[in-house]
């Protein structure tokens, strides 16, 4: 039982690490994008129509469909959709210098009416016969575990029997923490987060290192919306399934203190706390519906104590939220 | 775009931004006008290549399915009604987290401050239905009051004693309020999910208008804020906190009792809103009374610069272009989430816009030392 509850939290994590590493990276340049959850839901949608157009070409019938193809043409327009959502994002904030919260929330609501609109428009708008989305085809080649999964016990349960997405979700996460803390590229990004105006001076370019900060982020968080529906919801797109698991990242960068390593083990564990209640059916559903709010509660604790203790490098960026212009000075 | 070109060291960047000084009232709402008008334009050709219809009958749509058909002479009173009354809640929203706003303090709690109100409302509603009509309403309006206040005031006391960041804290709150919303639904719908609606502790119908009474309340909130705002010593000192809290400190006002105050008041006026969604509309509460509304009253109070009269006219604009909107996806069997997309179009534009507003942006004209 032990082994199947942490079989089943992963899933639920992953979405939340691809979130709140892209977050972070975002929020090192200095940009609160509260607009992450509607980049999600636009990561996922585009995965969702990329995989439904290429299934409808191939005529629904698996055989003719190429896998590597299957795999690459969801990722391909998953990724450009949330680096679309992230270059309107840093336009408004960084060469517009648009309120940063006001922005972000529009793009929220923006992303998910365009998840939303389009899961529940897409065959009426392609004239398909098919009245749901359901890509299982898609789904199965998304889901490809690891060889030996079901033969190793419960090692291959909990380590094994994962997606790519998952093992990948990992090594992004890994490749942030040492990129932000071991490379130039990384002290540079940090700099022009706790201070623009001196990293501007130090002849970084403040600008461009905003937008692909933001855009590198708005991707990495939109890949967690194609892991959710192509892994975990087995290619069933639903309107509003997704649900809050994009506020839920942004939640877990606090919870992380900025640092993507921490990431890993935070947004683990809140999909653990998100799977507590449906180990609980003996509870009735009103008190299952009490423990959801296990992973804010904690959030909240987390909040709390970090503000209270003041410790130095677990603060925020510094210039998290400001808008930078050069003449202002 | 002028940054990126700067550094290079023997070329003049052909694009130079420069800080406008204050320009008059009505350039910047000829600006903004100019935006939602350009907005308009987009979503009418995003309409008419999903719908295959013209841009004018896409918005004639728009129009009949909010105002009934208006021009041709047959005025819907319902539609009107019911269409002031969802402004109404979207104004009362907006009007909440103003003060805070104004204080920089980022309130994304609405939602969760509005529905803790609405759940307070209904449990009075449920249980209370032993006492008289006169004093249950009082009991529901004070109790709704103050347990939005109580949800504002949470966020607050950790922000002023700790420095504890209010923009994830509200949020937090707001799912913390859905949750047990949901935990009180399937405790007394008896796991069907849903309450039926209750008729005792609803507010009174005004002159057989079943909103009036909400559209009342909140008309004359809109004018108490907007004078609370700018001609008390409160709002003085909400505006001195927002601009610097050090300047704050060094003429003696009490930053924190300050924030903690405002934030109160902030909670409590979403109190309201969901105490009239409640006990004024739904006479029901579920997970989704409030709908996210919370979260479009921040883009509202800020696109209306944190004036009330303006926010209403932006309460008004955005109501009309969701229901609109909802009504040209029904029309043509696409999802109602057609019109968070336009709404959504709408506010980035009018965020854009006000870039225009502060900045200028000069070209160089001299072609000499472009080619150097």
């Amino acid at each position: 039982m032990i082994s199947a509850f942490i079989r089943t939290a992963i899933p639920l994590g992953v979405p939340l690490l691809y979130g709140s590493t892209g977050e972070i990276i975002t929020e090192k340049s200095g940009h609160l994008n509260l607009g992450i959850p509607g980049i999600m839901y636009v990561g996922s949608i585009g995965g969702v129509i990329g995989a439904f157009l290429y299934e409808n070409a191939c005529g629904n019938v698996l055989e003719n469909m190429n896998p590597f193809l299957t795999i690459f043409i969801p990722l391909i327009c998953s990724l450009l959709g949330s680096i679309l959502m992230g270059l309107i994002y840093s336009f408004l904030t960084v060469t517009l210098r648009a309120n940063q919260n006001v922005t972000g929330l529009a793009l929220t609501t923006f992303g998910i009416g365009i998840g939303n609109f389009f899961g529940g428009s897409l065959s009426k708008l392609v004239n398909s016969d098919m009245p749901n989305i359901i890509l299982t085809k898609t789904s199965s080649l998304y889901r490809t575990s690891l060889p030996f999964a079901d033969k190793l016990g419960w090692f291959g349960e909990i380590f094994l029997s994962h997606d790519f997405l998952t093992y990948f979700s990992v090594i992004v996460a890994l490749v942030a923490a040492f990129v932000l803390n071991r490379t130039r590229v990384g002290l540079n990004l940090r700099a022009v987060g706790e201070n623009p105006a001196t990293a501007d001076a130090a002849g970084i370019n403040v600008t461009r290192y905003k937008y692909i900060s933001t855009c590198i982020g708005s991707a990495i968080a939109g890949l967690g919306g194609l892991q959710y529906v192509m892994a975990y919801a087995n290619g069933v797109w639903s309107n509003n399934a997704f649900g809050d698991r994009g506020w839920m990242a942004i939640a877990l960068v606090i919870f992380a203190l900025w640092k993507p390593n921490m990431a890993i083990l935070g947004s683990f564990l809140f999909g653990a706390l998100c799977n507590v209640n449906n180990y609980l059916t003996g509870l009735g559903t009103a008190t299952q519906e009490l423990f959801k709010m296990l992973p804010y509660v904690v959030t909240l604790v987390v909040l709390i104590i970090t503000s209270m203790r003041k410790k130095r490098e677990h603060q925020p960026p510094q210039s998290l939220g400001l808008p930078y212009f050069r003449e202002e000075r | 775009m002028a940054d990126k070109t700067a550094q290079k060291v023997h070329r003049e960047p052909w694009l130079h931004i420069a800080k406008r000084s204050e320009i008059p009232g009505w350039q910047a709402w000829l600006i903004r006008l100019a935006a939602i008008l350009i907005a308009f334009v987009l979503v009418g050709i995003i309409s008419s290549l999903l719908t295959g219809e013209g841009i004018g009958e896409v918005y004639g749509i728009m129009i009949r399915g909010v105002f009934g058909r208006l021009f041709e002479g047959q005025f819907s009173a319902k539609m009107m009604w019911r269409f002031l009354q969802s402004t109404a809640i979207l104004l009362c929203l907006s009007l909440a987290v103003t003060p805070a706003f104004k204080m920089k303090f980022w309130n994304c709690g609405a939602e969760g401050q509005a529905l803790i109100g609405g759940l307070v409302a209904m449990i009075c509603m449920m249980n209370l239905s032993g006492l008289p009509y006169w004093l249950l309403l009082v009991v529901i309006v004070v109790t709704s009051t103050l347990a939005g206040a109580v949800w504002g005031l949470i966020p607050a006391l950790f922000k002023a004693q700790y420095g504890t960041n209010e923009t994830l804290f509200t949020l937090m709150m707001n799912y913390v309020a859905t949750q047990i919303t949901a935990y009180y639904v399937y405790l007394v719908g008896k796991g069907s999910g849903t309450i039926n609606p209750v008729d005792t502790g609803n507010l009174p119908v005004l002159f057989g208008a079943p909103y009036l009474l909400n559209i009342l309340i909140v008309a004359i909130l809109t004018v108490a804020l907007f004078i609370y705002l700018k001609n008390s010593k409160q709002g003085y000192e909400i505006t001195v906190v927002g601009e610097s809290q050090n300047t704050a400190r060094y003429i003696g006002i009490n930053v924190k009792k300050v924030i903690i105050r405002t934030m109160m008041i902030s909670g409590a006026l979403c109190g309201v809103a969901g105490m009239l969604l409640v006990a004024g509309t739904n006479h029901s509460v579920n997970t989704n009374t409030v709908g996210g509304q919370g979260f479009t009253a921040i883009m509202v109070s800020w696109l209306g610069q944190f004036n009330a009269f303006i926010m209403a006219g932006m309460a008004a604009l955005i109501v009309f272009l969701k229901s609109g909107a909802a009504k040209v996806a029904d029309t043509f069997f696409l999802n109602s989430s057609y019109a968070d997309i336009v709404s959504g179009i709408v506010i980035l534009f009018l965020v854009g816009c006000e870039f225009f507003i502060r900045y200028t942006v000069k070209i160089r004209r001299n072609k000499k030392e472009e080619t150097v």
